[in-house]
């Protein structure tokens, strides 16, 4: 079955394209914290030449700015993201991960001062670590990603 | 000279470079000899315990008053509007409205961090959850510089909880900067954590695990014991364990003469109290250095010049 049939084309948005597989449902999450509203086409395990199978996601009408897309980069580091007009690809970039995470994810250490004061949680990322890891501006413990991706 | 820490909040042992502890170090050598000027005078310094302490409010206290200073605060979070649903983030702003400084002490992890950035004034963490304590570590920097002449190429053995104990985390992080040799002597669920472990590789520093307290002994110039707490095991387990990590009088023959026994207090009962008496017992000389520490840790915080370090 080819993708086009899966996923009908958009006028103006975004596409997420090339999501990891499974990853596709944490990143529509993100997307309707962001804006209940807006308007989502989701595919889930769809074939894909490169990864085996992948999830893609297209937002109708919502124009991803590159820090827009570096929330979701934790899911799917390797996606690519579409800025579509008029239904043309006007743009294409990786998400890639950002040097820090502003009040996007919770801090796993319940007992971070970020749980009861009103704040935005902060993360700054080692990328080069493997796994990736996460540390808190405040409580300056780190995570590894695994725990703010696991559904 | 104009000093490096005027005006700057003290979060963390990270927030400090290799130059900024020997600093404070020097400071503290000097006002234990000669006593203190009056750095703190007009100055109004809020002493803010959300959380119960003994040494590090009192000795804190009485570093600001030594050097004439005046105290507000509480002791206790329990009488303050935090019991009333108040946030920290309004407590510190309208605290720091008030004094010139804040030292803080909160149960929650980060809390320190939060109120450097909520106040207008320096804020000095006396300990956040079980995250930072700098203060610690810098009188047991110099407690080690005061024993051994010296913090460089020191060999230190840290024994006892390496797991939870705040203390050794940051006081290895610190001696990082001075070329250390450590040795680990804990129990295996007792470990320092991961994440220390790999500071200390990527920093390229020595560490070695040893099975017994009796093998380290031998081969440091600092022994820094902690306290295995109880609630951590069942009672059997406890027993087994913490018998282990418990240092008498009669095990410290081999050790050099220069040897020093450091523990941050409350003991309870890994170090026998035979060994008090012994040259090498220096816990209760390093809990009367918390005075000169913070002593110099608050005049370099509120003060620009510091005539003391001009001849220094």
């Amino acid at each position: 079955m080819r993708e086009t049939m899966a996923v009908e084309a958009i006028e103006n948005g975004t596409v997420i394209d090339h999501i990891p597989a499974g990853q596709g449902l944490n990143i529509l999450s993100r997307i309707q914290k962001r804006n209940a509203s807006a308007r989502v086409t989701v595919g889930l395990n769809l074939r894909s030449g490169d990864h085996g199978a992948k999830d893609i996601i297209k937002v109708e009408g919502w124009l991803f700015s590159e820090q827009d897309a570096a929330e979701m980069a934790l899911y799917a580091p390797q996606a690519t993201v579409n800025i579509i007009q008029q239904y043309r690809v006007e743009k294409k970039f990786q998400i890639g991960l950002p040097g820090e995470f502003t009040g996007i994810f919770d801090c796993p250490n319940v007992n971070c001062i970020s749980h009861t004061e009103p704040v935005a949680t902060r993360f700054y990322v080692r990328a080069g670590a493997n796994p990736i890891t996460l540390t808190c501006h405040f409580c300056e413990r780190s995570f590894s990603d695994s725990l703010f991706t696991r559904s | 000279m104009t000093n490096p820490l005027y005006r700057k909040d003290i979060v963390s042992i990270s927030d400090l470079s290799k130059s900024d502890l020997e600093l404070i170090v020097t400071l503290a050598s000097i006002f234990k000899k000669q006593g203190p000027g009056p750095y703190l005078q007009q100055r109004v310094i809020a002493s803010c315990f959300f959380e119960a302490s003994t040494r590090t409010r009192l000795s804190f206290e009485t570093a600001v008053q030594r050097l004439s200073g005046t105290l507000i605060g509480f002791s206790d979070g329990a009488n303050t509007s935090t019991k009333k649903g108040e946030t920290l983030t309004d407590s510190i702003h309208m605290i720091s409205s008030y004094a010139d400084a804040i030292i803080m002490r909160h149960p929650r992890e980060g809390s320190a961090r939060l109120a450097a950035e909520v106040a207008d004034v320096p804020v000095i963490n006396g300990g956040d959850g079980a995250n930072q304590h700098p203060s610690q570590t810098l009188l047991d920097l110099f407690t080690i510089f005061e024993c051994q002449g010296s913090l460089e190429n020191l060999s230190i053995a840290f024994v006892g909880d390496l797991k939870y104990g705040r203390t050794v985390h940051s006081l290895a992080q610190a001696l990082c900067h001075f070329n250390p040799t450590f040795y680990f002597v804990a129990p295996e669920v007792l470990k320092m954590p991961a994440y220390i472990e790999a500071g200390l590789n990527e920093q390229g520093v020595t560490f070695e695990y040893l099975e017994t307290l009796e093998e380290a002994i031998e081969k440091v110039d600092v022994l820094y014991m902690t306290r295995v707490q109880k609630e951590r095991f069942d009672p059997t387990e406890y027993m087994h364990i913490a018998s282990n990590y418990v240092l008498n009088a009669d095990m410290l023959h081999k050790a050099k003469p220069t040897m020093r026994v450091l523990h941050p207090l409350p003991r309870v009962d890994e170090i026998n109290t035979d060994v008090d008496s012994t040259p090498y017992a220096y816990y209760f000389t390093q809990a009367e250095n918390g005075v000169y520490a913070r002593e110099a840790l608050l005049s370099l915080v509120m003060n620009e010049q510091i005539k003391e370090l001009d001849h220094a």
